[in-house]
């Protein structure tokens, strides 16, 4: 597996990392090391083999409709960077 | 008193030997003086911990004691406490104060237990040295120069320095056992699901979980009742009886079939660690224990199934880390997106960010079926062969982390070598298994750790194990020079 | 050229709970930005979802009005995607299994029926809210709607016009309050459709490219925004155009579809199963407790009012548009009137009035009981249904009784024979010429002399009563 740099960069910005050419070609060769390492899971046949995403066999709880959680306002806001009128501030949101 | 176990502390403060506030100040002084030179902490609050001791004090004089109330325990820094700085070893939460406590710190305050501090970890808990921390690396406290092993480095750092009686840490793919290892601890990763994972700043949340790290088997046993039980806040924590783990410690272990696997002595071990490792096998022999060998086929392919499935769910994860509403923010910026990407840029260290690109590649279009879904059955593989392993014996042996504490920024530029420290680890986190490290021996004055791998919710039957190891050896008792 | 046009529809309906489908938030509309923002739907550290019970039974109860197969497992699995109102950096959703199956919904098209087919429908949270103007080139975020229950329904492409896809929508909006899963306030964003639409030449196997309108809130918006897309795409392929799928937004001022700016890159939601969640096991015995405890449907209620109490299937309709006018029409009912006539008052004088002033039955003033007691002194002839208006407009939105606004109107028809026999004979012998006439063969004069009496009772007798005896006295 061989990354060229727009290809980095494609994946850091849906990562939504900035990066530029000189660690683009940083993080390219170590990805790749990653990557070759990750490649040996291809040898092994796994058909039929049921994918396992949790650690254990057992169903989602459910929790009561309540509502328990109160306003937190006065902790929240203090927390954000910009606030005004009880919002977090953001660059303008473009639709 | 920095050398008392947990039950000669709790022991010692029933009997008024001490009070929490002077058994607090004596390792707030211990802080004072050794800190700098491991830098085990992040977080020091002379002022909260002192306080919490001198309600701990008045629960003591109630008679409401249990048997961790005043006793100071350090926790690593990805657990959420209330008013407490909470960074997870990482810039972009060097602001965060933690509005809420996790489920861990809870149950600590709960009992009155006194938060020593937070300790120092690999940024979002992805290192095996602890040099990605934002706070600086953690030095090895049996050798400053080398690492001592991560994620949960301050924590195991701190134990062994004695600046904690027992601290808290977490395991996503060796974090609790290899710094164990690495530093001549007992450390317990627990059954996934035994712990509530609720408040624990998230890394890889199928994979992660809490546990102890301290001296000895039976201190980890006073740790894990207080940790363990069931968390309606965490749909993926089990719902059982609540165990005591110090009953039936002590219980002989004659007829115990323990399980080497063989692919745990293959290249790659140290001879040296190897040959300690036998030792303790023998020393099991003479406890009584039976020795059949087994095969873990696919544990090779482990590495490789976690550096998919952990940087996927870790990519996921860390997606909050935004700037928006807590944490870090880049001072300048455009426009949103480009306050988004310089503050992940610069909020987040080298590993983490690699590591997010990979989950973040792994999952994209048209690769999702190649890595992660084939990692996923693979990982079902893994599991399977432990199932099976659990057929032949009881246990299974072997080591922690193919050697011991290697120096500062020896593997730091190479991300493969070092991401085989977690080789014989890494396997229990994908099947969920419980795993334990303890101290076996010294390769030139630096500890070496003994694993064992019990199957699901077989803590009480680990700490056993391991206890009656440490009833006959006292490699647990050894400390580093320089700490006294 | 003629041209096919094609529409689904993807309907974000959001689910009547009290709390937030992973949180103890409350799910209240409204309040001050942030007031509902409980530690998950801010996302800090560390921070789990566990799934609302509530969420859960309304999606099963949608599955079964739809007739959907519900799974026994389904998946709860991670959206990804950077936006300042998704806390988490993803939405959790469902994606390859999710929790209702294949359904469909009949919807009239004029005397016809047509099936449209439910794909699917799916749990997932929604987003918070972006507001704009807060601060000069800044835009304000409120986590208040994060997190609240959402069930998105999404249909096959089986609607063929504007008008077939505002029925669908109708239909519905008004089947998710009928199951009692959503309180229908388009307004508050309660039920929000994104409308696929795509056109082909006549007769085309193929499908044409579809773009997505995000996010109409009104049945009105829905008919607007097709009818200009359909055209825009139309124009566009007359043109020798291409159309590149998108997403567009219906701007209800201009009239006009636009493309979403911030959806320009091509998205890679990198979906996969959220280890925070287990997959949800739903038991039979779960489904059985929920069917059992479920209000009869509006098909179901429909049919039985035919069979029933005979009524028309328009009136059977009516009455089952929305389980508002459903339940008066019940309300009525348990005062034992007649079915026939309540419905009558109801989809008549009833919806009359409210239309005129524009408020839902929900709001009506005029209580079934009291409409009931209107109804029965028309069943018992104490007035006529003529003299019932009266009292209706009496009683509409005022204190009184019924009988009282009779008795102070002097409307009581007059049921006595005698008395009737009596108005009767003056009547024919002051119109002597129109008996003639009647005997003459000429029929109409009948209807005349009950005028007469009618005018000589003023309005009070029985209409049905004048006309049997007028007849009797006739034939001697």
């Amino acid at each position: 597996m061989k990354f060229n740099n727009d290809e980095i960069k494609k994946i850091a910005h849906l990562a939504r990392i900035n990066i530029n050419e000189l660690e683009a070609s940083q993080v390219s060769e170590k990805l790749e090391g990653i990557l070759g390492l990750i490649e040996q899971m291809t040898k092994v046949n796994t058909d039929g083999i049921e994918p396992m995403a949790h650690a254990l066999d057992i169903n989602q709880p459910l929790r009561q409709d309540k509502v328990t959680e109160a306003d937190i306002r006065k902790k929240s806001l203090d927390l954000s960077e910009e606030t005004d009128q009880s919002l977090f501030i953001v660059p303008r949101v473009i639709e | 008193m920095e050398k008392l176990s947990l039950r000669e502390l709790s022991e010692g403060l029933k009997a008024r030997k001490f009070s929490s506030v002077e058994l607090t100040q004596f390792f707030l002084d211990r802080l004072e003086k050794y800190n700098l030179s491991i830098n085990a902490f992040i977080s020091i609050d002379k002022d909260k911990s002192l306080a919490m001791a001198s309600r701990s004090d008045s629960i003591i004089k109630e008679g409401k004691q249990d048997y961790l109330t005043g006793v100071p325990i350090a926790q690593k820094d990805i657990f959420c406490a209330e008013g407490w700085k909470t960074t997870c070893g990482s810039k972009m939460l060097d602001n965060f104060i933690s509005p809420y406590d996790a489920t861990v710190i809870r149950k600590f305050n709960e009992i009155s237990a006194v938060n020593l501090g937070k300790t120092n970890m690999d940024e979002f808990a992805m290192g095996s040295s602890n040099e990605t921390s934002y706070y600086g690396n953690v030095k090895n406290p049996w050798n400053i120069k080398n690492v001592p092993g991560g994620s949960s480095g301050g924590s195991a750092a701190a134990v062994a320095a004695m600046l904690a009686p027992a601290a808290t840490a977490t395991d996503t793919g060796g974090s609790i056992r290899q710094p164990a290892s690495l530093c001549g601890l007992t450390g317990l990763k627990p059954t996934y699901g035994l712990v509530s994972r609720y408040g624990m700043i998230a890394f890889a949340s199928s994979l992660d979980q809490a546990g102890p790290m301290c001296h000895s088997a039976e201190d980890c046993a006073a740790m894990l009742n207080v940790m363990s039980g069931h968390d309606s806040k965490d749909s993926t924590s089990i719902e059982r009886e609540k165990e005591n783990y110090l009953n039936g410690i002590k219980d002989p272990i004659k007829g115990l079939k323990i399980g080497i696997p063989k692919e745990f002595f293959s290249e790659g071990l140290d001879p040296d660690v190897e040959k300690i490792i036998e030792q303790g096998i023998n020393e099991y022999k003479k406890l009584g224990a039976e020795i059949v060998d087994i095969s873990l086929p696919n544990n090779h392919l482990s590495i490789p199934v976690y550096y998919v499935i952990a940087p996927a769910e870790a990519s996921s994860n860390l997606s909050r880390y935004d700037g928006v509403r807590y944490g870090y923010r880049t001072k300048e910026y455009d426009d949103l997106m480009d306050m988004y990407c310089k503050t992940r840029e610069e909020g987040f260290g080298d590993e983490v960010k690699r590591r997010i690109m990979i989950g973040t590649y792994v999952l994209s279009a048209g690769y999702y079926d190649a890595y992660y879904l084939k990692a996923q059955k693979i990982r079902r593989l893994i599991s399977e062969d432990f199932s099976k392993a659990f057929k032949k014996c009881d246990v299974i042996l072997g080591p922690s982390a193919p050697s011991v504490a290697f120096p500062i920024g020896d593997k730091k530029e190479d991300p493969l070598k070092m991401y085989m420290q977690d080789v014989y680890t890494i396997s229990t986190n994908l099947a969920g298994l419980p795993g334990l490290s303890m101290p076996a021996g010294l390769i030139n004055n630096l500890p070496v750790g003994m694993q064992l791998i019990g199957n699901y919710f077989s803590e009480a039957k680990l700490l056993n194990i391991a206890n009656v190891f440490q009833m006959n050896t006292d490699w647990h008792r050894l400390s580093p020079k320089g700490f006294e | 050229m003629e041209w096919d046009i094609v529409i689904g529809i993807e309907t974000h309906v959001q689910l009547k709970t009290k709390s937030k489908i992973f949180s103890g938030a409350s799910a209240s509309f409204g309040g001050e930005p942030n007031a509902h923002a409980c530690l998950v739907s801010l996302a800090y550290p560390g921070v789990l979802p566990v799934l609302n019970e509530e969420a859960v039974n309304c999606a099963i109860r949608f599955g079964l009005a739809v007739d959907a197969k519900i799974a026994k497992k389904s998946i709860f699995a991670r959206k990804n995607y950077f936006y300042p109102d998704l806390p988490k950096g993803y939405q959790i959703s469902q994606f390859e299994l999710p929790i209702v199956g294949e359904g469909s919904l009949s919807i009239s098209m004029g005397d016809d029926n047509k099936i449209v087919r439910i794909l699917r429908a799916h749990l997932e949270e929604d987003a918070g809210k972006s507001v704009h103007g807060v601060e000069e080139g800044k835009s304000g975020i409120d986590l208040n709607r994060a997190g609240t229950p959402l069930l998105e329904i999404v249909t096959e492409p089986d609607m063929s016009s504007a008008e077939e896809a505002v029925s669908y929508a109708k239909k519905l909006h008004e089947l998710v309050q009928w199951i009692g899963i959503c309180d229908g306030n388009m307004q508050e964003g309660n039920f929000r459709c994104d409308v696929n639409v795509s056109v082909k030449k006549k007769g085309d196997k193929q499908l044409g490219t579809r773009r997505e309108i995000k996010n109409l809130n009104s049945f009105k918006f829905i008919k607007q925004a097709v009818d200009y897309e359909v055209n825009w795409q139309i124009e566009r392929l007359e043109d020798g155009g291409a159309i590149k799928q998108s997403t567009i937004l219906f701007d209800p001022d201009s009239g006009e579809t636009r493309e979403m700016r911030s959806k320009e890159e091509a998205n890679d939601y990198r979906y996969f199963p959220d280890p925070d969640l287990l997959p949800l096991e739903i038991s039979q015995e779960k489904i059985n407790v929920i069917k059992a405890e479920m209000y009869e449907l509006p098909n179901e209620m429909k049919a039985r009012l035919i069979k029933e109490f005979d009524l028309s299937s328009y009136d059977a309709d009516g009455i089952t548009s929305n389980i508002a006018v459903a339940n008066y029409f019940e309300d009525l009912l348990t005062f034992n009137v007649s079915a026939k006539l309540a419905s009558n008052w109801i989809l008549t004088n009833l919806f009359s009035r409210l239309n005129e002033l524009s408020i839902d039955i929900e709001n009506c003033p005029l209580k079934a009981s009291k409409l009931a007691q209107l109804i029965l002194r028309i069943e018992d002839k104490t007035i006529s249904n003529n003299a019932a208006k009266k009292v209706f407009d009496e009683i509409w939105d005022q204190d009184k009784s019924v009988d009282d606004v009779i008795e102070k109107l002097g409307l009581k028809q007059i049921s006595n024979v005698n008395e009737i026999e009596n108005i009767l004979n003056q009547v024919l012998q002051d119109n002597e010429a129109m008996v003639e006439e009647y005997k003459s063969g000429k029929d109409k004069a009948f209807n005349a002399l009950i005028g007469q009496v009618m005018k000589a009772s003023k309005g009070k007798a029985n209409p049905g009563q004048v006309s049997q005896l007028l007849k009797e006295k006739l034939k001697n």
